[in-house]
Parts: structure tokens; sequence; C-alpha cells
């Protein structure tokens, strides 16, 4: 009932981030979030060992309000120096004018080589020719099985596309009766959904910023993740239907989950000991063959109001190293962007982290566009009017262009006048 | 004369602040309403687009502004008459000769009105707990089934609805016990004397005589719970499947979620145009009730 209690405490805690600097040594502000922002504050003490004279006051954020927190802190000019951004989040605050371009930092910086970063991930950080952010860590879903499931149906591999992956879920169902299903894609989760839009060759958003919905292979991917549903494959059930997802997945429930990282240190800590060995993960299916899974996870970047651009570069250099992110995997379980830490032992024999290290070099960024969160939760909202037979497959396609032009309107008109007036508009003095 | 400038320089100074703490900002929220400002806008100002009364026809067409307005009316509709009752019962058992320790008990009951809203609701969190929680603990011992109440959309709003009257009612409650003691000892007497039970006269002269406090009271109460808003904030989330979103929730989500503050602005007078309609309306019904 106190919103304005809750906006003061929040502004409260901005001013008291931002007034904070020392005349002597540089302080510099970081903000991270959820558990990342626990686990950076054990690095940054050999960060500041190495560099002397830089104090590191980090700022640790929820992830649910984070977004609100870093739109209110630049509508306030109190922006920290540096900050982990989810990467989905780049475009936004880059269409805010709030980041520093990296690409001349990068180019003259040997310990970040571009190189040896997967692709996807690091072009989740370009937009409009300009990179915006470094990868922290990859934060990607893919297909979570029953080995020993898919065995007695008859099957000794993953799907490695989509026929394959609808033949095995239908055999499957056969097996297990009606009561099981072979799939289960959470009604409230759009991430599912995403990822097979993402696997289709047209983008879900135009350049000219219209919906694509309407694209054979959207198309595709609808009828594909529709069918599950619809023949019976998966349950139409919500997330908060389904009290403890290890618990239904341990019992047979279901047989394939999409989903990520997180859930492997979750699956070995709730799945009883002896049952360890009948789980497995495999890289996501395509529509010909192994498909792209999204490049989503946190980058690091800067922000332009930062008088202290050097030395929290100098921080972004520090986290980037691969001892590091060894370091930092080891204590969150987070997947490092960089190819070459995943030659290391800790990950090139960690037999779950496989198929995340297959699929690392195949992500695709979502829409670049700042309005796609909301593009996606409407993707869900739909989509769930589709599963429970109001829309048909051309319905549904229809109201989600319907639906993404209405929310990319003002976008629309913002390129229409940037072509008029021939100069990038994006610029915030 | 100089009188009259003497009586202005005493209100001059909560004048400047309510037009400029009060005034100017409501007026500055209705120009935004008018208009799409969105984080383009905040980019480059240049981006502002008037856009007349597209913000309110938007919001009626909005799917989820109407289950707001839903969540919201229920929670009016469940919360302010539960919260009423409570604190009249609280009054009456408080005003009562027979009862003892009344400085402790006021204490008490007032106590969660000067919590911190946040921190209480972390606390209820635990009480509302589907496996570990107290209240399904003693639900259980009673025979009945754990009850998901923050993570089924049919309980969510029934939890918020216990946690805010709970959080409320010791506040009505003082204003209702002042109420209580202004109404003559006489007329109880009175009534007693005449053979009247102790129902008949909480009907017939306790209840008139609380009347114009209870209708303040009411409008207080409406007021407030239609401003719904930090208890699904840090409770749910607006979630399970937006069963608690509020329409202060879901202005808050256009606004600072998504930086739609033209949007946003919109449902803010909205939502000042219903609560006004229902005062109205309840100004109303009480004439008739008092007359």
């Amino acid at each position: 009932m106190k919103l304005f209690g809750v906006l003061t405490a929040a502004l409260a805690a901005i001013l008291l981030g931002s007034c904070s600097n020392a005349p002597a040594t540089t302080v510099l502000n970081v903000w991270a979030m959820g558990r990342e922002g626990e686990v950076i504050g054990d690095l940054v003490p050999e960060f500041e060992r190495e560099n002397p004279g830089v104090t590191v006051r980090v700022q640790q954020l929820p992830f649910t309000a984070a977004h609100e927190k870093l739109l209110t802190a630049f509508v306030g000019n109190a922006m920290p120096d540096m900050a982990q951004l989810g990467n989905s989040w780049v475009p936004e605050f880059a269409t805010l004018g709030a980041l520093e371009p990296l690409d001349r930092r990068v180019t003259a910086t040997p310990a970040i080589p571009r190189a040896d970063y997967y692709p996807g991930i690091w072009d989740s950080n370009i937009v409009d020719g300009k990179l915006y952010g470094v990868p922290w860590y990859v934060d990607t879903r893919l297909l979570f099985y029953r080995r020993d499931i898919l065995k007695r149906a008859g099957f000794d591999h993953p799907p490695r596309d989509w026929a394959e992956w609808r033949r095995q879920m239908v055999a499957i169902k056969k097996l297990v009766g009606p009561d099981k299903y072979a799939a289960y894609f959470p009604l409230n989760e759009y991430e599912p959904l995403e990822i097979l839009g993402l696997q289709a060759s047209e983008p879900m958003v135009t350049d000219d910023a219209r919906g694509n919905f309407r694209s054979a292979g959207f198309r595709k991917s609808l009828d594909f993740y529709l069918g599950t549903m619809r023949d019976g494959l998966a349950p139409m059930a919500a997330t908060t239907q389904v009290a403890n997802v290890w618990d239904e997945f341990d019992r047979g429930w279901f047989t394939f989950y999409v989903t990520g990282p997180w859930q492997i240190g979750e699956f070995k800590r709730r799945l009883p000991p002896g049952h360890q060995s009948e789980w497995m993960t495999a890289p996501m299916p395509g529509p010909d063959g192994p498909g792209v899974s999204n490049a989503g996870g946190s980058s690091l970047v800067l922000f332009k109001s930062s008088t202290r651009k050097d030395a929290a570069w100098k921080l972004i250099e520090f986290l980037s190293r691969p001892d590091i992110q060894i370091r930092f995997h080891a204590l969150t379980g987070d997947l490092p962007p960089r190819i070459s830490v995943w030659k290391t032992p800790e990950l090139a024999n960690d037999p779950y982290a496989k198929a995340f290290g297959e699929q690392m070099t195949r992500l695709r960024p979502t829409p670049k566009v700042p309005e796609w969160e909301r593009i996606a939760t409407e993707l869900k909202l739909v989509f769930e009017k589709a599963a429970h037979g109001e829309l048909t497959t051309d319905q549904t396609v229809a109201e989600l262009n319907k639906r993404a032009d209405e929310i990319l309107a003002k976008r629309r008109w913002i390129l229409a006048r940037k072509k008029q007036v021939g100069a990038p508009a994006e610029v915030r003095s | 004369m100089n009188q009259e400038r003497a009586a202005w320089g005493f209100v001059a100074p909560a004048l400047v602040a309510l037009g400029l703490f009060f005034f100017l900002p409501v007026a500055a929220a209705l120009v935004l309403s008018f208009t799409d400002f969105d984080i383009y806008a905040v980019a480059d100002i240049g981006n502002l687009r008037f856009v007349g009364l597209d913000n309110y026809l938007h919001l009626l067409e909005t799917p989820l502004f109407w289950k707001a307005l839903g969540n919201t009316a229920w929670f009016v509709l469940l919360g302010v008459p539960l919260s009423i009752m409570m604190s009249l019962a609280a009054a009456l058992l408080l005003d009562n000769k027979l009862a003892r320790f009344k400085g402790f008990f006021r204490t008490v009951y007032f106590a969660p009105v000067v919590t911190t809203l946040v921190a209480v609701a972390v606390i209820w969190r635990y009480l509302l707990h589907t496996k570990y929680g107290l209240i399904n603990w003693a639900l259980g011992a009673i025979g009945i089934a754990p009850i998901d109440w923050l993570g089924d959309p049919h309980w969510s709003m029934p939890a918020i609805v216990l946690f805010a009257v709970w959080k409320n009612f010791g506040y009505n409650m003082i204003i209702i016990l002042a109420g209580l003691q202004t109404i003559p000892e006489e007329l109880h007497e009175a009534a007693r004397i005449d053979g009247a039970s102790a129902f008949q006269r909480l009907r017939h002269v306790t209840l008139p005589g609380l009347a114009p406090v209870l209708l303040v009271v009411s409008i207080l109460t409406m007021a407030g719970y239609f401003q719904l808003f930090a208890e699904p904030y840090v409770m749910t989330q607006g979630g399970p499947v937006e069963s608690t979103v509020s329409i202060l929730y879901f202005m808050y989500e256009q606004g600072f979620r998504w930086w739609n503050l033209g949007f946003a602005s919109a449902i803010a007078f909205v939502l000042f145009l219903i609560m006004f309609a229902l005062t109205l309306v309840q100004l109303k019904v009480s004439e008739r009730w008092t007359q």
C-alpha cells in the first residue's frame, strides 16, 4: 500500500550508493545482481591487491528489482561506474545512451581477445554495430532428459532434430501411459517457445520494427510446440501447478525439460543419489539437425556517466581473466563465455556441462530491441490461449504480429524520423 | 487589511508546500498522461509525442488492466468489511468494563500498524509457507490439508487479505475506540433497564452512535485498500498467474519496470476517478443511513 515509501527507500539507497568518493584512492561503484553479486565480493580483494589505490564498492541488487533500479538511477543521474547487466537489457540501455561503447578498449586490451569468446554470446552485446558489454557468463537453455526412459522407449541417444524429438516423444508417451508425459514446457514461461522461434531462419522482429511471426519458420516452430500439447505429449501446466519439478522429473512424470545451467546443481542435489545416472543434458535439437539456443547471461558494462572508466575497465579485464573465470565458475556454476576456459579440466571433464559446451557454439541473441521482453511476455500469453484451443495457428501468428506491432509502434516512428533527419537519434547530451 | 495579510502569511508556508509537492506533481502527471513518455523520451525528450486520450483508450483495451481492477475489487470487497469487523470487535473488547490490562492489549493490537511492512511481510511469508508454515501447521492440526497460500492463484489474494487485515486493523480500532467512548453511558444503562439484550444494545445503541465514525473509517479504509501495492510487491510479485496484480502494482510495472510513464499516469488518474466515484456513492448511502 505504501508505494511511495518503497520508492523513497530505493531512492535513498541509490543516493547512499553514490555519495562515497574518497579523494585519495579511486573508489569504484559496482552494481551486481543475485548470486553473482555475492560472489563478486570474494573476487574483489585480489583485484584490490593487484591495483593499489583502487577500492571497489559492490552493491548487490536483487534480480527482480535490478531493472527498475538501473533505470531510476539513470534518470536520477546516479549510475555506478560499472555493472553486471543482463545481456537482454543491453539494447535498452544502449538506446538510452547510458552505456559506453567498448570497441576501442577491447582492441587495445590483449587480455580480452574477441576470438576467444563464443561468437553468439559476443554478438548479444553488439547493438547497431557497436559493442557495449563484455560477456561475463552465459545462461542458455537446453534439454535435460531421462536416459532410462528414453532407453526403454527404444532410443540410445537424445534427439538431434525436431523430427527425431517428435518420434521419441510419441514413443515415450506410448510407453508411460495416459497419466505421464514425454515433455514438460511450463505454460507460464516464454523461454522454450522463444528458443524454438530463434531456431527459425527468419528473425521474429524485422529491421523496420515489425513483428515477423507470420514467417514460415516461426509457423513451423509454433506448430511443433503446439503439437506437443495438442497431442498430449506435454501437459498444459504452469510452474505453479507443479509443486516440485525435481520430484516429478524423478517420478518420470516427464522425460524432457528445457532449462538452464543453474539446474545442474539443483538436479544433483535434489534427485536421490541412486538416480543420478538416469538424467543427462543434451544440446537443443533444431528444425533440421542441431539447433541454436538463446544467448542469455550477463555482461560487464561501463556507464557513460562514469568518471573512473579506466579503473573500471581494469576490473572488467580482471574478471574476464581465465583463472578468475574458473574460480567464478566454481563459486557459482555459471558458464564462462571464453573458449579457452572450456578446455580446462574443470569444465571439459564435467559430463553435465558437456552439452552446454557444445551449445555454446550455437547461440543466438534474442531480437535486439528494448521492447523484446514485453513482446516475449505477449508470446507467452497468446500461446497460452492457443494451447487451450482458443486460437488456431493462423490466428495465433496474426495476434502475435498485431501485439508486437503495437508494442513496437513508437520504435517505428523513431526509425522513420531517424531516416528523415539522416542522423542517429540515440544520443543524449 | 493588516490582519488579512497576516493570515495569508500564516497559511503561505502550507500553501507553498502543497502547491510545490502536491498540485504541481498532480498537474504534471495529468499532462504526462496525455503523452507517450517512455524510455525513448528518457533518452531524448524530442521523442515525446502528445497523444491525447490514446493512453486512456488503450488502457480500456488492455486485458491486464481489467484483471488488475478485478483483483483490486476482490481485495477491497474481502478486505474492507473484514478489516472493519476486526477493528470493531477488538474495540468492543477493549471498551468492555470487564476487560483488564487495557493499555497492554491496546498496544499489542496497535503494534502491527507501526511495524515495517516489508519486514513483517517476510515473516508472513514464513507463516504462509506451504510445507513449514505455522498457518498450515495449525490447519493441519484440525485436519485441513495444506494450502499453497502464495502459489495457488485462488488462495494468493485471500492470503494477502489476511496479512493486510492483520497489519491494519489496529489503526481503525483506535478510531472506533474513541468513538465508543463518546457514546453516553446513560443510553446503555437505560437500554439495560428496559431489558435490552447485549445484542440489542449493540444493534440499537452502539452502532447508531458509531455511525459517523464507521463512515469515516470505511472511506479511509477503502481508499487505503484500493491502493494495494507493497503487499503483492514484497510477497508475490503479482503472481501466481497475475492473480495478485493490483491496479497500483500494474501502474508500477508500467511506470518503473517498462518506464511507460505516460501510460502509468493515465492508470493513476483512472484509479483516482474510480475512488472518487466510490467515495461519492459511500457518502450518498450513508446520508440515507444516518437519516
